[in-house]
């Protein structure tokens, strides 16, 4: 389990939270612990994003969404790119995981258990319609690069399962 | 996670001589354009894969590939200190100035080709990172350790088509063969050091490839078994792309890749 202290200033929090995940609307940048830093500093706002996946093209969205929100309200923004250390699942807060699974997304399991699914053709991936483990694996590699593609042998609806990520 | 014990060792850009950083940008370059072209490659599938499951699998590896590329190349950017962004070095080099292997350049000639030229690929670009992780470069090590779960991940994709199609139908089975025989000969490059491949491994910031050429062929070979494939046992091996020497092959990549640049320079998204 990685802990990791994030320098987030409270009052810039209300406006971080209306800034979603363009992939996972649901989900505000910081559900996603994909903020590792917000402070303000002579009247700018400097922030730290880290991207889920290297190439996820999400990053320049939530930039650009991050620069709109804090100009509407008058304040200048430095979002900084920051790669170390690498984002991991275990960033996504609990309230966070509880909306991607509303939203219908499997959240994701612990390593092993997501091995085992991954790889293995053990039964562990709760459906997020039905929450029933009878389900499988259709692809690894899902909608997006951090979602593979599960079936629910119950309900038979497809659904995305959020892979584990340390 | 890493630690950053390795700090009072490395060697800050402002310390590097002209010549190391020179080395360090051409070193940057060649890690990174094996990521591009074969990301290109694998582009070029989006909406042609064999089924709707493999087609996005395809493109996902091109996209994470993407992304470490675009990661080097800002760097590389950076290290060069000539005001260059990560697009110019994408798209306004010249052939020769490209550094990829042999292998990621070879066309998507049918998905057992495709599959084959990755797993050939990702064995060895799974060792190189891991190897990558403990470089004394920060920026690298980063990279690295940001890039190598995406990196297993390909890895696992490919050997498990390797398997499914070389232990699977008479015609799988010799179109894997054939694949595998085909693209033998571009295997060997991988381990060939240039000058800058060896000043950085000697600086600890790079890689020495030349290790585990052993290691890499051992567990090819263990792959291609379970995959009742034959290994081949050819001495020929094609060599020239770390130079910027290609096959006729990387001109049409270009021509697609650069066409936008061409057209309307200086264009931006």
């Amino acid at each position: 389990m990685l802990t990791q202290t994030v320098h987030i200033e409270k009052h810039l929090i209300p406006i971080l939270e209306s800034v979603s995940d363009p992939e996972i609307p649901v989900l505000s940048v910081l559900d996603l612990g994909v903020i590792r830093e917000a402070f303000e500093e002579n009247g700018v706002v400097k922030i730290k994003l880290t991207p889920t996946y290297s190439g996820c093209p999400a990053m320049d969205v939530i930039s650009d969404d991050l620069k709109k929100a804090f100009s509407e309200i008058g304040k200048e923004i430095e979002v900084e790119l920051v790669l170390a250390p690498a984002w991991s699942t275990d960033w996504i807060s609990e309230k966070g995981l509880q909306k991607m699974e509303a939203y219908g997304i499997a959240r994701p399991l612990s390593e092993t258990h997501d091995k085992d699914v991954l790889l293995g053709d053990k039964k562990l991936v709760k459906c997020p319609q039905c929450a029933s483990t009878n389900t499988h694996l259709v692809s690894q590699f899902g909608s997006t690069a951090c979602k593979a593609l599960f079936k629910c042998d119950d309900c038979l609806e497809p659904f995305d399962y959020f892979k584990c990520l340390k | 996670m890493n630690s950053t014990k390795n700090d009072n060792n490395s060697l800050p850009m402002g310390e590097m001589s002209g010549g190391q950083r020179g080395n360090l940008y051409n070193y940057i370059l060649g890690i990174a354009d094996n990521s591009l072209i074969l990301a290109q490659r694998l582009g070029e599938l989006c909406g042609h894969g064999p089924n709707l499951e493999t087609d996005i699998a395809l493109t996902n590896i091109s996209l994470d590939l993407l992304g470490q590329t675009r990661s080097y190349y800002q760097y590389a950017a950076k290290v060069e200190g000539a005001g260059k962004s990560e697009d110019d070095i994408a798209f306004l080099r010249l052939e020769r100035e490209y550094k990829n292997i042999l292998l990621v350049e070879q066309p998507n000639t049918h998905f057992g080709y495709v599959m084959a030229r990755q797993f050939l690929f990702d064995i060895y670009h799974l060792m190189m990172m891991k190897e990558l992780q403990k470089s004394k470069d920060e920026t690298l090590r980063a990279v690295a350790n940001k890039g190598i779960k995406e990196v297993s991940y390909h890895k696992r994709f490919s050997s498990d088509w390797i398997k499914r199609l070389g232990d699977g139908t008479e015609e799988s089975h010799g179109k894997m063969q054939e694949a595998i025989d085909d693209l033998w000969r571009y295997t060997n490059e991988m381990f060939q050091m240039t000058a800058a491949d060896t000043e950085m491994a000697e600086a600890g910031i790079g890689v020495d490839v030349s290790k585990f050429k052993e290691a890499y062929y051992k567990e090819v070979s263990e792959v291609l078994k379970e995959a009742t494939l034959t290994v081949p046992e050819s001495k020929y091996f094609a060599k020239g792309g770390k130079e910027g020497i290609h096959t006729e092959h990387m001109g049409y990549i270009l021509a697609d890749l650069q066409y936008m640049q061409k057209t309307f320079p200086n264009m931006t998204w």
